[in-house]
């Protein structure tokens, strides 16, 4: 059942320790900032994370991470010249990593929420990170067998939602958005507006609502 | 070929020298040019980013963004800057008339699909088959990164790599089989050096152009049996 929170606390509260948090954003682009730092004030901790990168400066998931709440990444691009509290943490032998392709890791989301139980992919072939991997010849290419990433809770930003639940997003922050939307077994998003139900034409709607569980309004 | 090139003069005689090697942007102002009119094209973080600025409105190419853009523009200044639009290098760009956005399944569904015509991208190492090294030293207190890398590199219809050819150290990076973790098995299908041109393929490394040396010169320099291009392999 969609729900409407009044607050980003009140939103992410029931995010239990040790479990998995899909984090929308590429870089700062489309990161839900705000539901982030609520997730922090929560307390939730041994958390694996799901995201592109692994924080930025000394923000959002940045903090997460240096706080120790986050056990493992999933990601494709930690190293980045600000990332130094991701840094710190895995030369410390304080934080697990699964390093994934950029393009491996969007479609494995994409196939959780879509119930694909894997698939076989020319990326990565032949390198460290398809190492233990099954791999087979297909259309004369070498291919690796990818599985779904699922995530307990997926934290995610758009532009504007209407009473649905439904989504659109804005420019290059709509990145990871929807197909986390989808993955996830509840999804909580943080909208710039809400609109009552039938001011966003349905043509233009990138996340239908059926794959929303809360929505909060952010300043 | 899907890349054009007989726009220069000498191509058609085969190997074409210039009397000193080229610098980064001459280097980038070369790719530019090689790249076919109406090319849907990735361009990777760094020195392959400077290929856009020497883009001809003329040659009518789409540049695709790993986080969500096809139609993207030049980095954006002053009042443009918008921190939701912003490249695969987090730089924040423009968007020009005619632009899209879309997830990030459908991005990678763009280079993995093989509807990208070219991808141009740093390296490392580039073996003589092709094989791409690019995301990881292999160094063990190195924190790995790989991003789009490996995607574009399997995915693009055309893998161009533009790098120094020496290391600081004076090594060849184009090398017999390459020493760093693989990005790529036999992807690379043309490599822009400041010391030359290569085409590499099924036959070999071809020299297409030199630049401040010989064919000789750059055979000692280099690990690899070279040959002069062809007419037609051009």
């Amino acid at each position: 059942m969609l729900n409407f929170p009044d607050t980003v606390n009140e939103a992410v509260a029931g995010i239990r320790d040790g479990s998995t948090v899909m984090i929308g954003g590429f870089g700062n682009a489309g990161q839900p900032f705000e539901l982030i730092d609520a997730l922090m004030d929560c307390g939730a901790r041994d958390l694996t994370v799901v995201n592109n990168n692994a924080g930025q400066g000394d923000q959002g998931l940045a903090l997460l991470i240096k706080e120790g709440r986050v056990k493992k990444m999933i990601c494709s691009f930690p190293r980045q010249s600000d990332s130094w509290h991701f840094d710190a943490k895995f030369r410390a032998g304080e934080i697990e990593l699964e390093l994934v392709p950029q393009g491996n890791l969007a479609e494995r989301i994409r196939a959780a929420g879509a119930g694909i139980g894997g698939f076989f992919t020319p990326t990565g072939y032949g390198t460290m990170l398809a190492e233990g991997k099954e791999t087979r010849i297909l259309d004369g290419r070498g291919q690796v067998f990818e599985t779904p990433i699922h995530a307990d809770v997926a934290l995610i930003k758009a532009l504007t939602a209407d009473g649905k639940g439904n989504l659109v997003y804005r420019k290059t922050a709509r990145n990871f958005g929807p197909i986390m939307a989808a993955a996830a077994q509840h999804t909580i998003v943080q909208v710039s507006r809400i609109v009552p139900t039938g001011d966003l034409d349905p043509e233009t709607i990138v996340t239908p609502g059926i794959y929303v569980n809360s929505i909060v309004k952010v300043a | 070929m899907s890349v054009q090139s007989n726009d220069r003069a000498g191509i058609h005689a085969g190997i074409q020298t210039a009397d000193k090697p080229l610098g980064r942007d001459d280097l980038a102002r070369l790719v530019a040019r090689d790249i076919t009119p109406g090319s849907f094209v990735n361009l990777g973080i760094g020195q392959p980013t400077l290929v856009s600025n020497y883009l001809e409105p003329e040659q009518n190419i789409t540049l695709h963004t790993e986080n969500g853009m096809l139609g993207m523009g030049p980095e954006a200044t002053g009042d443009q800057i918008d921190g939701d639009l912003i490249n695969a290098g987090k730089i924040p760009v423009t968007e020009l008339p005619g632009a899209s956005y879309f997830h990030h399944a459908d991005s990678f569904a763009i280079m993995r699909g093989g509807h990208l015509d070219i991808c141009v991208l740093g390296a490392f190492q580039v073996s003589a088959t092709g094989d791409l090294a690019n995301w990881h030293t292999g160094a063990p207190d190195a924190i790995p990164a790989v991003g789009g890398a490996m995607d574009l590199a399997t995915g693009a219809k055309d893998v161009f790599v533009m790098m120094t050819l020496l290391t600081r150290e004076g090594v060849s990076k184009l090398v017999e089989s390459c020493s760093y973790p693989l990005t790529g098995i036999g992807c690379v299908t043309r490599i822009y050096t400041d010391k030359a041109v290569f085409l590499t393929g099924p036959d070999g490394v071809q020299v297409r152009e030199t630049f401040g040396c010989t064919l000789d010169e750059l055979q000692a320099m280099v690990p690899v049996p070279l040959k002069a291009a062809s007419a037609a392999g051009s």
